[in-house]
């Protein structure tokens, strides 16, 4: 078994001090060093995005990236979208749109769409169709997802404004 | 005001949406971890195995007295083969597993079985049909010397002077290939050893938890009392989590043997490979239809490629005589003459997905209807609307009753809201520009929430179907129900909070469903089928009808009023015609706390049961596309779908179903597909080859809704949960006909890939410049 290195993460501005093996990915790094299991691996091989993070305010694919590779930057998960029961609007947005069924792509999803929203509240229908379709969701058919996230995305321009 | 028909928002979102779901994966803190080592080869004979001289690695040999996962179909047809655990003798598919490998992480349990060494002597895989039906074939398996597990034959009396009568005989020869349901979450099982109690707690992202404890603790011979199964949240299913799989059995073995915790979390390439597939048909029909349209008769050759074992618990029939079954759909004909086969090869074995059958034999008849039209120079609606059947109760040639349902209403809603006329028009503008654009349609029944009276039928050894249902309302006032349905995404227990909350006049907030856990639910079916808002919600329905009349009747004993005037709405008993009321809790507190005073038994506590015989759902979808006649490529411009599922509880949950289903159904007309290679090795086993549809793919459906009440359904709401997945197939499939009919190309082979569209179009009988 190959030697543990001791990093220290920050995750949701909080640090994480973890002993990894150089070969662990991020994802599990989080998963199952950090407790935090609200992101999910759906295929561990870069295409459904249910791992999306936020690696220094962009979308990663978190099954993609080396534990070791994130010391030192600011990572974002679904765990700190929401402060205590106040949602954030994205995530308000995806429970009233019903933008979620079985919730597994959800976190992939709504990480997603912080990332992009927060780099660029302006998209069009058509630029944020294609952002969402990094990702994949086997349940809702997307339409669901692409209106909540064009709704929260009217309120996040308007808490802005 | 009632909650039922309302869009409440549900009430299982909270947790989800803030990363707190708690699915199987989540569990493995603290556990071993195990991974399986898998056949490399399709087919072959063990001659050893070599295991590392350390590490924990099991194979069959250790299994001793774990018996096989055999399900069972009564029927002098069927050939039943046991599924051995691990198996000692022979592999019978690529990806079976072989042995088990333990250690303290997954990598760690990895890095253990690529040190396991299975020697194979290789024999030469039987994939498809053809291979497996041939004369010469070699047998799969020794019980099915003729490699059909499963076989239907019907032909009614005066079949063939109809067909020799009729005026034209329309033949098509169609296919599915193989797919997989593909939920994003994998398979996974976690298994931990009680000391205390010597029992084992599996948890596990499966749809059937009762049936996964009767079929584990079976194949391991111990009572099902020593199991408990939990199905936590679970990442989607769509049928390819009703299955019982050997790795289960495996690990509750391990749990025992090792008293300790294990964790399987397989991952995307296991999933592809050993999970289950679904959806390998090929029909082979022939319509005979009047001068004016009327379908009179049909003959179907059906074969389905059930892959090397029999899926537990609805055996490798549920393909094969769904199709036999069911291939009649809405359409009205007598005459009919089916052979339905279930051939075994050396393939992932099929289980249920999504619609079952139905993708595939709705793409039938409605292919047929499309090719008849235009053979009799009939309109392809006018041609639907002489067949569809209009009076009810409808009984089909196979002798499938249909409950009332709005076929030929559907389909005119859904032809009056697109405008055919005017897309005509459009499409003819767009060819002279040397554009595609095509329309089709597709109607079809969706058979929902049926019990034992319609599985008994298909002579099950394990014949599921009813729900039971325990509500339990507690001295504060609020209500908890314990169902035997297992739900994974539906918004089961919104809904069913939503039908609570109507009877016993708290708010669905007040209301928690528990599902999913053997020690905490009554024996049930789990969810499948499309079944748990009229079987699982019957049964609720039914409890809360008791509930509410107790509620009642100590409402009229304290408030000295009549049971008659007390209604239960916003929290609170009130008397009709008074201001008298009292809350619900103060009710309930009296139940169990002052039961002397009340005379009638503490507490309020009741059960229910529901085992239905099933009602119908229809709808008819109509789709639009525009095919790249350079590229092969399909964009969907447009999806109308008009539903008919009875009564509403929450439209939001229901437009839900029928958009995800409606997605599926586009990946598999057009992008999935599973492809083995001539050796048997399987291709797509990544989501790079393997191409579910992303949001580029699907558009915003049109969705407008028809309410036929069903007395079938105490609820009169149907099921929702595959008509998307049902329908969608053929209405893009008859839409890119449709924009290739200037090429006069058929479309036979589902998904519709561009590569196929494109080799259709270079084959053309007619130049594109025609
Ligand atoms: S799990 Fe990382 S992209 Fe699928
Ligand atoms: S909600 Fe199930 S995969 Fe998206």
């Amino acid at each position: 078994m190959p030697d543990k290195i001791a990093i220290t993460l920050d995750v949701n501005g909080k640090s994480y001090d973890v002993n990894v093996e150089p070969r662990r990915s991020l994802a599990d790094v989080l998963r199952e060093d950090c407790g935090l299991t609200g992101t999910h691996l759906g295929c561990e091989h870069g295409v459904c995005g249910a791992c999306t993070v936020l690696v220094d305010g962009r979308p990663v694919r978190a099954c993609l990236m080396f534990g070791v590779q994130a010391e030192g930057k600011a990572i974002r998960t679904v765990e700190g979208l929401a402060d205590g029961d106040v949602l954030h609007p994205l995530q308000k947005a995806f429970w009233e749109n019903h933008g979620l069924q079985c919730g597994f792509c959800t976190p992939g999803f709504l990480m997603l769409a912080v990332g992009a929203l927060e780099e660029n509240p302006a998209m069009s229908e058509a630029e944020l169709r294609d952002v969402l379709s990094s990702n994949l969701c086997r349940c809702t058919g997307y339409q669901n997802i692409v209106k909540a996230v064009r709704l929260a995305a009217d309120e996040m321009r308007a808490r802005r404004a | 005001m009632t909650w039922i028909g309302r869009s409440l928002p549900r009430l299982e979102d909270p947790a989800l949406l803030k990363g707190r779901g708690n699915y199987v994966a989540d569990h493995a803190k603290g556990a071993l971890h195990v991974t399986f080592v898998r056949s490399a080869l399709a087919a072959g004979d063990i001659v050893g195995i070599e295991r590392p001289a350390e590490g924990l690695v099991f194979t069959g040999a250790d299994l001793d007295g774990v018996g096989p996962i055999r399900p069972v179909l009564h029927r002098p047809d069927y050939r039943a083969v046991g599924q051995p655990v691990l198996p000692v003798e022979r592999v019978v598919f690529p990806g079976q597993a072989v042995a088990v490998a333990v250690a303290a992480s997954a990598a760690e349990a990895e890095d253990l079985a690529e040190q396991v060494f299975i020697d194979i002597d290789p024999i030469e895989p039987i994939l498809d049909f053809d291979a497996a039906l041939a004369a010469d074939a070699r047998a799969v398996h020794p019980e099915a010397p003729e490699n059909v597990l499963v076989e239907g034959r019907l032909e009614t009396p005066g079949f063939a002077e109809t067909v020799a009568s009729a005026h034209a005989v329309v033949e098509l020869e169609l296919r599915s290939r193989r797919q997989s349901a593909m939920p994003l979450e994998p398979r996974g099982g976690v298994a931990s050893f009680d000391e205390a109690t010597g029992r084992v707690t599996l948890v596990a992202s499966v749809q059937m938890p009762h049936m996964l404890r009767t079929g584990i603790t079976d194949c391991l011979g111990i009572p099902e009392s020593d199991l408990r199964v939990v199905a936590p949240d679970v990442g989607g299913g769509f049928g390819q989590k009703m299955s019982l799989f050997p790795e289960y059995v495996v690990l509750v073995w391990l749990a025992r043997r090792l008293r300790g915790k294990v964790a399987w979390i397989e991952d995307r390439r296991e999933n592809f490979l050993a999970s289950a597939h679904s959806r390998d048909q090929a029909f082979t029909v022939r319509g005979a239809f009047a001068a004016d349209g009327e379908l009179l008769a049909l003959e179907a050759d059906l074969r389905s490629n059930v892959g090397a074992f029999s899926c537990y618990p609805v055996t490798c029939g549920v393909e094969p005589l769904m199709a036999f079954g069911e291939l009649p759909g809405p359409y009205r004909f007598s005459q009919y003459k089916v052979r339905s086969r279930g051939v075994t090869t050396n393939t992932c074995m099929m289980a249920p997905y999504r619609g079952v059958a139905r993708p595939m034999l709705t793409f039938t008849m409605e292919r047929l209807m499309d090719k008849a039209a235009a053979q009799l120079g009939i309109d392809a609606v006018d041609i639907r609307r002489r067949n569809l059947i209009t009076a009810f109760p409808h009984r089909s040639p196979t002798g499938v009753v249909y409950d009332e349902g709005s076929y030929l209403q559907a389909m005119e809603a859904a032809v009056a809201h697109v405008d055919i006329p005017a897309f005509r028009a459009r499409q003819a503008e767009a060819r002279r520009h040397g554009r595609c654009l095509g329309l089709g349609v597709s109607v079809f029944s969706e058979r929902t929430g049926y019990g034992t009276p319609v599985f008994a039928q298909r002579m099950m050894g394990i014949v599921p179907g009813y729900e039971s249902v325990d509500l339990v309302m507690d001295p504060s006032g609020n209500v908890e129900v314990r169902i035997g349905a297992s739900p994974h995404g539906q918004g089961l227990k919104t809904s069913l909070a939503q039908l609570v909350s109507d009877e016993v006049g708290v708010t669905p907030d007040k209301v928690r469903v528990v599902s999913g856990d053997t020690d905490a639910t009554p024996y049930g079916w789990g969810t499948f089928a499309s079944r748990s808002i009229v079987i699982s919600g019957g049964a609720t329905k039914l409890a809360a009808v008791a509930a509410a009349t107790k509620l009642r009747k100590i409402a009229a004993k304290l408030m000295e009023a009549s049971e008659e005037d007390i209604a239960l709405e916003d929290g609170y008993a009130r008397v009709a015609g008074t201001n008298k009321a009292m809350p619900i809790p103060e009710l309930a507190r009296a139940a169990y706390h002052q039961s002397q005073r009340l005379g009638m038994p503490a507490g309020i506590r009741e059960s229910g049961f529901y085992d239905p015989a099933g009602t119908f759902s229809n709808a008819c979808h109509i789709c639009e596309v525009e095919v790249d006649v350079e590229t092969g490529g399909v964009r969907i411009v447009r999806f109308v779908v008009v539903e008919d599922a009875g009564v509403v509880i929450n439209p939001m949950i229901v437009d839900g179903q029928i958009a995800g289903g409606v997605a599926q159904g586009i990946g598999n007309a057009l992008y999935e597909e599973m492809i083995y290679d001539d050796d048997g090795n399987l291709l797509t086993v990544s989501l790079a080859d393997y191409l579910p549809p992303t949001a580029l793919e699907v558009p915003d459906l049109e969705i407008l809704h028809m309410e036929t009440i069903s007395p079938e359904s105490v609820t009169k709401a149907k099921g929702v949960g595959e008509g998307g997945t049902i329908g969608a197939p053929a209405a893009v499939l008859n839409a890119v006909a449709d924009a290739l009919s200037p090429f006069g190309v058929e479309i036979n082979v589902m998904p519709a890939t561009p590569e196929r569209i494109r080799a259709a179009i270079r084959n053309a009988k007619v130049p594109a410049d025609a």
